[in-house]
């Protein structure tokens, strides 16, 4: 449901990192923020526990600049991860015009990062939007463990998991080094955009 | 290994024993519901449940209500600091038959009330700060 | 399941001379009343209409996100123990307030305001301008 101003020729556009708890949602908005410190001209806004939990939710305006002659503010969201949060996590998909699933590559999160995508399709299904239509990025994070020695669940093994039926581009990545969190950000950015050139004409 | 990420145990910041919990609930129960409050709950800012006492005639989904009541005062708290104020007052949700009362008890807890129209709002302010007070003097 | 098509569309459409009637609208309502700010946003967050006094400088996407969130929750935890929607959300701080106003089922009403407006003024001056919008739906 982004919202196209006519008349200040302003687009703002919902994007939320949905995922398993732990899985690295606010880390990746914590490069975006740090990497384009001096484009972003508010705070990043986190609803946290003492714990450094997501509770509620992140929340980062980001101006990307001129679409089709439109300036374009892309809010980018996180989901609180844990399974308990489920009825705020519903609350934060209101109007969400793209998604990335950020999944965890540790072998022991493989169990978690397929119920939570099929809690995401769930509660899109709450809104009447469908998984399959939504713009989706799937983001395999964590990879940086792999050098420290730490076995992960592979590429193959996580795409079999969670992208044979959805089909939608992927990316290894580590949030915390930074790698590949552009990329994903971009991309996802790029197809919510392509959705929704119809209404920008 | 070199690894950030910890796993997935967290624990709380405070401690209640048994008997602590005990009295809590004796608090609840004698301040607040003898005094015609439906439902009582203390839950801590990540949502989750400390002490919960009811009438016996609530079947609400308090789990969530509680997600939910942690996850809204931290917006509410948040949007004061934006607008530049250290925090809002009370927050209170008047319905047709059920209303919500929810008051900070200490940086850790929630004290939330579910009171109907038997209880005027006066007395139930009354009731919940003397509540509130009794509880911080567990500790 | 029969899904609404997903290529991300309001439910609404505002073309340019309505923003300006509403814009007219916070402007002459709102703003002349003494209100320090004002937002129409819908419920996902996202600013459509904003006005203020050229004295704020809050962060108001962010604000806009909270206030939409807070609103969901409300309305939640009020379905949570059976209620239809609780009243309307008002937050007293020592120099700033927050009130907020559902216009209809996809916008709020966001006001900022300090201690020069009463809140009963300024309950009815939201009333008079929410009436003003919905009217230019009605017509």
């Amino acid at each position: 449901m982004a919202f196209v101003n006519m008349k200040n020729k302003e687009v703002q556009a919902k994007i939320v990192y949905y995922g398993p708890g732990r899985g690295g949602k606010t880390t990746n908005l914590e490069y975006i923020y740090s990497k384009f410190r001096e484009r972003i001209k508010s705070d990043m806004v986190s609803i946290k526990t003492h714990g450094d939990r997501t509770l509620f939710f992140d929340f980062l305006p980001f101006d990307i600049g001129k679409i089709m002659g439109y300036d374009v503010k892309i809010q980018l969201y996180t989901v609180p991860g844990q399974v308990k949060y489920d009825a705020t996590r519903r609350l934060v998909l209101k109007g969400v015009d793209g998604m990335v699933f950020v999944a965890d590559s540790q072998i022991e999160q493989r169990k978690k990062n397929i119920l939570s995508l099929k809690n995401l399709q769930e509660n899109l299904a709450s809104y009447k939007k469908s998984i399959f239509k939504v713009p989706l990025v799937l983001q395999y994070n964590k990879r940086d463990l792999e050098k420290g020695g730490v076995s992960l669940l592979p590429m193959e093994t996580l795409e079999k998991d969670l992208n044979s039926q959805l089909k939608v581009p992927s990316f290894p990545a580590s949030a915390v080094t930074g790698e590949n969190v552009v990329p994903t950000m971009k991309k996802i950015i790029s197809l919510t955009m392509t959705s929704l050139q119809n209404v920008m004409k | 290994m070199g690894s950030n990420y910890d796993d997935n145990v967290s624990f709380t910041d405070y401690t209640l024993g048994q008997e602590q919990l005990e009295r809590i609930e004796h608090i609840l129960t004698e301040d607040l519901i003898k005094s015609g409050v439906h439902s009582a709950l203390l839950i801590d800012m990540a949502g989750n449940i400390i002490a919960k006492c009811d009438n016996g005639n609530c079947e609400h989904d308090l789990y969530s209500l509680a997600a939910l009541a942690s996850a809204n005062f931290a917006a509410v708290d948040t949007m004061a600091k934006i607008v530049g104020e250290e925090e809002f007052s009370l927050l209170f949700h008047k319905g047709e038959s059920e209303s919500i009362h929810f008051s900070k008890v200490n940086i850790e807890f929630l004290l939330i009330t579910i009171f109907g129209k038997e209880v005027s709002l006066g007395l139930l302010r009354l009731k919940v700060a003397e509540a509130v007070e009794k509880i911080n003097n567990v500790w | 399941m029969a899904y609404e098509d997903n290529i991300s569309f309001t439910d609404y459409s505002l073309g340019q001379e309505e923003l300006e009637r509403i814009e007219n609208v916070l402007e002459e309502d709102l703003i002349r009343s003494g209100v320090h700010s004002v937002l129409l946003i819908d419920m996902a967050g996202n600013i459509i209409a904003q006005r203020d006094n050229g004295d704020c400088d809050h962060d108001l996407y962010s604000l806009a996100a909270l206030a939409s969130a807070n609103f969901a929750a409300v309305d939640t935890m009020a379905k949570i123990v059976g209620e239809e929607e609780f009243s309307l959300l008002f937050h007293k701080g020592e120099n700033e307030n927050i009130h907020f106003s559902k216009v209809n089922v996809e916008f709020l009403l966001i006001t900022i305001f300090g201690k020069e407006v009463s809140l009963g003024l300024l309950r009815l001056k939201v009333a008079e301008a929410v009436q003003k919008i919905n009217d230019m739906w009605n017509r």
